[in-house]
């Protein structure tokens, strides 16, 4: 393909567009309409279902539009006669096998076919014999299936293979009986898979979530920004009344191009959970009672005063909160004496707080992704982590970069990449092995560990491949961000980036977790992302340093936590524990003395900062639930009743203007000074406990969602190990075994692994049951039930 | 430590991992899936002239192929059979130059001797019968393939001989 | 002039052997050519002369067809060989490989010398046992006579040949279903371009060619392009095999020279059975419109007579019908064949075939309605140069074909709901 424009007619209107680009992209690009099913800008050229069929002159036969490149003077009629013959036709056989059910199918009003049938269908079908009917296969909680509507366009197999990376849909039999589907009763399980309902033309796949609950021509669309990963996709939220019905992308080439993750489609179902709270609540004599939002606004700002010293007050707010919140938050704690705020509640070592002074970040915009050559993850699962991110890693993949992973567990890939499996005891030496191989020297914090360590082969190709790479990334993920020796990870992993040229990336784990940096809602840091002139506790230290009081924002004690046991037994000893929040939990009830109902997600106004610094602004689309009120509302009258200047908004736009202001000079930037004396905190020996946080375990919301609670990605309760793990312990033949971690233990069902390495067993976090244990990565110790 | 992977020797016994690997030879390196449709055929063979679900899944662990891409081979082409069948499939073309030449007449004597139609199978599993398209023996039609084997210039009486001469 | 070229050796005793294939001079011209390391230019230079076209039933230019890989370009390149014999009507290749498998070898390497291909692989459709195992045995004796493998009789050309058995999809016939067949896939035609010569199998740059057409290389070499033009006629050089079957008393395979009458091929093939009168000729395999007999009577077995009658040549399978044959129940035949195989693919083959099918089974069964005759041709026209490969044509063309010829039988089955043949 070259550059070069060339000149060409359509309908008689003069175009021109690069050679050999096809010419249903010009027409589109010129908003001439050629219809069309099979084609899609993001997927490969099928050519299968010739609707777009069009009339070339001096060609015999009418081409596919979306197959045609476009060639100096073509001449190309898209309504003449014979084109329209041709498409005409194709609507005919499109018809002839489809149920046209439209009256009862949740496609109906939005449905490609049927646009398209009323400008080319007839309106008496000439087919008389019997239709054909394909029997549904259940794939799964999220997308509702029936095959009867499908027209065969591909476009859900294409994705799988093309874009999710592994193949579940396909197209079985042959001929008119070929059928779309996974052919096998079996769940679609790509974090990406809601996007084939989209994609589908026709009825045949369907958000099952939302299944007949609304027509399309019911709903009205507005736009929002996705409150869970560090992306910010682009969403748009499609209404009826004061409801949200379902969420679709809305696309934005730079961040979500145009998919979303199945995370971001369904979360919304968690809005309408009945563990809403929606009114103000007090805890006397241990029972909760409903209080007016006056008597509860001036208890909270009352005990809250009580306490007198603000260095017993902890701060923990959700990374997910709106920047306007997090910043009023930490705001009105500051104002009370309150340094210890955090909002890193997963974080599992802050050794590197003593020399941050400027905002971590993603390291490079979310386009630049797909364009980097070398990309070394360091605990991470990207796909279970952030989907859409996985899949910009794996256009680059596919571009030919060269991907390797160090995990303490084997990962799915979707797409070709190295990984080096370790336990999480050996991680920092594994890592210390590549930066020896890429000759970074023995010093610092982590100079024991380099003077140890040995670099092998592996450990020298991936030195090899970053050094050699034009745009390299080292990315330190959740996992990393997890482990109790994060700061050595984190040393050794910029000592690599620096020796090899490759940028840091510190992967943001949430929606503002860049915003939180910014917005103060850091002990380190204040409001505009410099260094906090009178540093706090960070969230371990307000854990295991009990404090008289906590200020939880949008957090559940337990299952937002790095370390869940410890949370609760911090909070249920302190004296008072104000939280505001959008759902109730029998651990925040167990807790909390006042709790206030707080608007999230769709109900209040706010901004998102995202992993690559960008700003987004989300409007308040619908009222908030029962007599919640967006947090920001709730802060401002905290400030007022606490004798706070600098309260008076009137509008969430102030605040966010302010914080822009306080920003001006903020720099987004992973150097920092290397820390002194890092010890590993983790031993390298003894049976230790894997853990990640599960995709839909991650946030309040998202574990209310109910379809994606049904899926494998939810997670499971369970423990996890190699089964010659299992042999050595002891285990081979049980079901269940007792697991003990810091003096906490529960039995769990066992499940043998291979992808689980030896001297680890593997349990996840922020799940119901295992979120009563400790820290995701620590010795453990299993035996038999 | 690196994480075992399972044995893919183990997915089939030695002979049939064996004859698998013959086809996988035939075709460059990175190119394992060619050798599916030799694969499926071999375990077919091995299975009764039958293929399940199971086996398929197996074919694709042994050849790193997405179990879907598998299923989709085996159900497009039609000498992959997903229910049994019987231990002599019976294959009789009726096409054109087949159906001139009476191979009615050929498919009724079938049916009434064996009591089966086409896509049955005999009670005691000997014999199924399935309809074809040309087999490209039309010089010999009416014709038919058994098992591997071709008959052609069939008359009643000649299916009756080849019938009989079969275990 | 019979049996000259790809059946040259028919006479023989066990003729598939390679010392018998030897005999004749089979392999000669290969020594010959890479001894003298003859320019690749020049093959493809006398395949031209030869004016031999693609025998599989399209009848490209298989020259023409070798000039468009570039040969110098760098990267393997592949030689594929469709022995995936399916139209309806077919059984040429079949003869080929059971009779003279070490001339399509022989015609495999030299087709890999002309253009730089170091492999090639026999698609052979996986029915064929027979002629499988014979292809086997002799691809082991050519290996084990240093004809294939590394550094062929010390020339330092490669060549390596491998069998790809089909499945059972006629739809594999297509040069592009054969590749994704080949590469592990359903056998679904691609969109070109881009075409092999440029993205053939594996993406590489590849050429495939009929079973006959390669077989027939070796004595085009040997003999000359010109030698080979000359046995035929005008746009139709060289002989043929044609695969004669139907109502007649010798049905078989005969090699016999482009532009032979028709009359002379029914002679030869032992004439009418039964002493009957000749009613319908499909002249190319069950894709070519039919021609009625006395027509057929008059024209010549090439490309250019047969097209003039409004049909074609194809892969030379002559059908012959007699008067017992009901065209009704013949096209219902062909169409549930069509709908059988189509891959299902494209819009309007998937879903046109199936009705196409219905309309004519209706007719035949005696539930035609009289909208139906126009209701086929509209549906046949529908298809009919609207999809990816010419499977959607092959089924168009038959029904076209007969509504032309045979419309009368067709009203006549609408009209008294019984057919005219042995009615009368």
């Amino acid at each position: 393909m070259t550059d070069k424009l060339v000149t060409f007619e359509v309908n008689g209107q003069e175009l021109q567009a690069e050679a050999g680009s096809m010419l249903i992209e010009a027409t589109d690009a010129a908003g001439i309409n050629i219809p069309r099913f099979c084609y899609h800008k993001k997927l490969s050229i099928a050519a299968n279902c010739r609707m777009c069929l069009v009339e070339v002159e001096k060609v015999p036969k009418p081409l596919p539009a979306c197959a045609t490149p476009v060639t100096e003077g073509m001449k190309v009629y898209t309504r003449s006669p014979k084109a329209l013959a041709a498409q005409k036709g194709t609507m005919e056989f499109l018809l002839i096998n489809h149920p046209l059910d439209c009256p009862i199918c949740d496609q109906g009003g939005e449905c490609e076919l049927q646009d398209v049938a009323i400008g080319y269908g007839r309106d008496v079908s000439r087919y008389s014999e019997g239709k054909r009917v394909v029997a549904d296969k259940n794939i799964g909680p999220l997308i509702a299936t029936d095959m009867t509507r499908c027209i065969h366009c591909t476009r859900c197999v294409r994705f799988g293979e093309e874009i999710a990376g592994i193949r579940e849909m396909g197209a079985t039999g042959r001929g008119e009986h070929m059928v779309i589907g996974t052919y096998i009763e079996k769940s679609v399980d790509s974090e990406m898979s809601g996007n084939i309902i989209d994609l589908c033309p026709v009825g045949a796949l369907t958000s099952k979530p939302f299944r007949f609950n609304a027509r399309a021509w019911e709903l009205t669309q507005v736009e929002a920004i996705a409150p869970h990963d560090s992306l910010g996709s682009n969403l748009n939220l499609h209404l009826r009344g004061n409801k949200v019905m379902r969420v679709h992308p809305k696309d934005n080439e730079s961040i979500n191009e145009t998919w979303i993750s199945d995370r971001d489609r369904f979360s919304y179902e968690g809005l309408y959970s009945s563990d809403r709270l929606t009114s103000p609540m007090v805890k006397k004599g241990g029972e909760w009672k409903e209080v007016s939002w006056e008597m509860a606004l001036e208890m909270a700002a009352a005990s809250l005063k009580e306490i007198g010293d603000g260095d017993q007050i902890g701060t923990l707010i959700s990374p997910t909160s709106t920047l306007e919140e997090l910043y009023l938050a930490q705001k009105l704690m500051r104002g009370l004496g309150c340094n210890n705020i955090d909002s890193r509640l997963r974080q599992g070592d802050f050794r590197m707080d003593a020399t941050q002074n400027s905002v971590h970040w993603l390291g490079s915009t979310l386009s630049d992704m797909d364009q980097m050559q070398t990309v070394f993850v360091v605990g991470g699962n990207i796909r279970k982590e952030q989907p859409i991110l996985a899949h910009r890693l794996r256009k680059a993949a596919l571009n030919g970069a060269k991907l390797h992973y160090l995990n303490p567990i084997q990962i799915d890939l979707n797409h070709s990449g190295e990984q080096d499996i370790c336990t999480p005891g050996e991680m920092a030496g594994r890592l210390a092995a590549v930066a020896k191989a890429a000759g970074v020297k023995a010093s610092g914090g982590a100079a024991s560990l380099l003077n140890a360590a040995q670099a092998d082969e592996s450990a020298k190709q991936t030195a090899a491949n970053l050094k050699a790479a034009d745009g390299a990334l080292v990315m330190l993920g959740a996992m990393a961000q997890a482990h109790p020796d994060y700061a050595l990870l984190h040393t050794i992993a910029a000592a690599l980036a620096e020796a090899t040229g490759a940028q840091l990336s510190i992967l943001p784990a949430s929606a503002n977790s860049v915003g939180a940096q910014l917005a103060g809602a850091v002990p380190h840091l204040q409001a505009g992302g410099s260094v906090a002139d009178h540093a706090g506790l960070d969230t371990l230290q307000m854990l295991k340093m009990p404090r008289k009081g906590y200020l939880l924002l949008g957090v559940e004690p337990g299952r937002d936590f790095w370390n869940g046991s410890l949370s609760m037994s911090a909070l249920q000893s302190a004296d008072l524990v104000v939280a505001i929040s959008a759902f109730r939990s029998p651990e925040l009830e167990e807790c909390a003395d006042i709790l206030l109902p707080m608007a999230i997600f769709t109900e209040t106004s706010g901004t998102y900062v995202n992993a690559e610094g960008r700003w987004q602004q989300s409007r308040g689309v619908v009222r908030p639930q029962g007599e919640s009120r967006p947090g920001w509302k709730i802060l401002r009258v905290l400030g007022n009743l606490t004798d706070q200047a600098g309260f008076d908004y009137t509008d969430s736009q102030q605040i966010h203007d302010e914080i822009h202001q306080l920003c001006e000079s903020a720099t987004l930037d992973n150097k920092q000074a290397a820390p002194q004396n890092l010890e590993p905190q983790l031993s390298a020996d003894g049976l230790l406990r894997g853990g990640d946080t599960p995709l839909y375990a991650c946030d309040p919301l998202v574990r209310r969602a109910t379809a994606l609670q049904q899926t494998q990605d939810a997670g499971s309760d369970t423990i996890r190990l190699h089964p010659e793990e299992a042999a050595r312990l002891g285990l081979d033949g049980s079901d269940t075994a007792l697991v003990k971690q810091n003096g906490n233990q529960i039995d769990l069902p066992l499940q043998l692994d291979e992808r689980i390495p030896q001297g680890c067993v593997w349990i996840s976090t922020s799940l119901a049951r295992t979120s009563t244990l400790g820290q995701p990565f620590g010795e453990v110790t299993v035996e038999k039930a | 430590m690196t994480v075992t992977v399972k044995d893919k020797t183990e997915l089939f016994s030695p002979q049939i991992c064996a004859e698998i690997d013959r086809w996988i030879a035939k075709y460059p390196a990175e190119w394992k899936q060619s050798a599916v449709m030799g694969a499926l055929m071999i375990v077919q063979d091995d299975n009764g002239g039958w293929l399940t679900t199971e086996l398929m899944d197996r074919v694709a662990d042994y050849l790193d192929m997405p179990p879907i891409a598998v299923y989709e081979v085996a159900t497009f082409y039609s000498m992959y059979e997903l229910k049994p069948v019987g231990k002599h499939k019976i294959c009789v073309c009726t096409n054109v130059s087949c159906m001139t030449n009476k191979s009615d007449l050929i498919v009724e004597h079938l049916e009434k001797k064996l009591g089966i139609s086409f896509g049955e199978v005999t009670e005691d599993g000997r014999f199924s019968m399935k309809e074809v398209e040309c087999l490209g023996a039309c010089g010999g039609a009416p014709m038919m393939q058994i098992g591997k084997q071709y008959y052609e210039n069939l008359t009643p009486e000649i299916v009756d001989a080849i019938l009989e001469g079969l275990e | 002039m019979v049996n000259e070229v790809c059946l040259r050796t028919l006479d023989l005793e066990r003729p598939w052997l390679m010392e018998q294939y030897q005999s004749r001079g089979g392999y000669e011209v290969l020594k010959q050519v890479l001894s003298e390391k003859r320019a690749p230019e020049d093959i493809i230079e006398e395949v031209k002369k030869s004016g031999l076209r693609g025998r599989g039933g399209a009848g490209f230019p298989t020259g023409l067809k070798w000039s468009f890989i570039s040969r110098n370009a760098p990267g393997q390149k592949y030689v594929v060989c469709n022995s995936d014999e399916g139209e309806p009507g077919t059984f040429k290749d079949r003869d080929i490989l059971r009779y003279n498998p070490h001339q399509l070898i022989e015609g495999m390497i030299l087709a890999g010398y002309a253009i730089g291909a170091t492999r090639g692989y026999n698609y052979i459709r996986g029915e064929f046992w027979e002629p499988y195992e014979r292809f086997e045995q002799a691809l082991q004796e050519a290996r084990e006579a240093g004809f294939l493998g590394d550094n062929l009789l010390g020339s330092g050309f490669d060549f390596e040949l491998h069998t790809h058995l089909g499945g059972g999809a006629y739809i594999c016939g297509e040069e592009t279903a054969l590749l994704e067949s080949i590469e592990g896939k359903k056998g679904q035609p691609r969109y070109k371009p881009p075409f092999p010569a440029h993205f053939g199998l594996y993406g590489r740059p590849t050429i495939i060619n009929n079973t006959e057409s390669l077989a027939s290389i070796p004595m085009i070499l040997e003999k000359g392009g010109e030698w080979f033009a000359d046995i035929g006629v005008k746009n139709s050089g060289g002989s043929k095999l044609f695969s004669i079957s139907g109502n007649i008393n010798n049905p078989g395979v005969f090699e016999i020279p482009m532009g032979t009458p028709f009359s002379e091929l029914l002679e030869m093939a032992g004439g009418m059975k039964d002493g009957r009168k000749i009613k319908a000729v499909i002249p190319g395999g069950s894709s070519a419109p039919v021609i009625p007999g006395e027509q057929m009577m008059d024209l010549n077995m090439d490309y250019d007579s047969i097209a003039g009658a409004g049909s074609m040549l194809g892969s030379g399978a002559v059908i012959v019908l007699d008067d017992t044959n009901c065209m009704v129940k013949t096209l219902e035949r062909m169409s549930y064949f069509y709908h059988e195989e189509s891959c299902g693919q494209c819009t309007p083959c998937r879903e046109g075939t199936g009705w196409l099918y219905r309309v004519v089974h209706r007719i035949e069964t005696g539930q035609g309605r009289q909208e139906d005759l126009d209701l086929l041709d509209d549906v046949a026209d529908k298809i009919s140069g609207k999809t990816i490969c010419a499977l959607g044509d092959a089924a168009a063309l038959p029904v076209q074909g007969m509504l032309r010829h045979y419309r009368d039988e067709f009203q006549y089955h609408i009209d008294h709901k019984r057919c005219m043949v042995g009615a009368g």
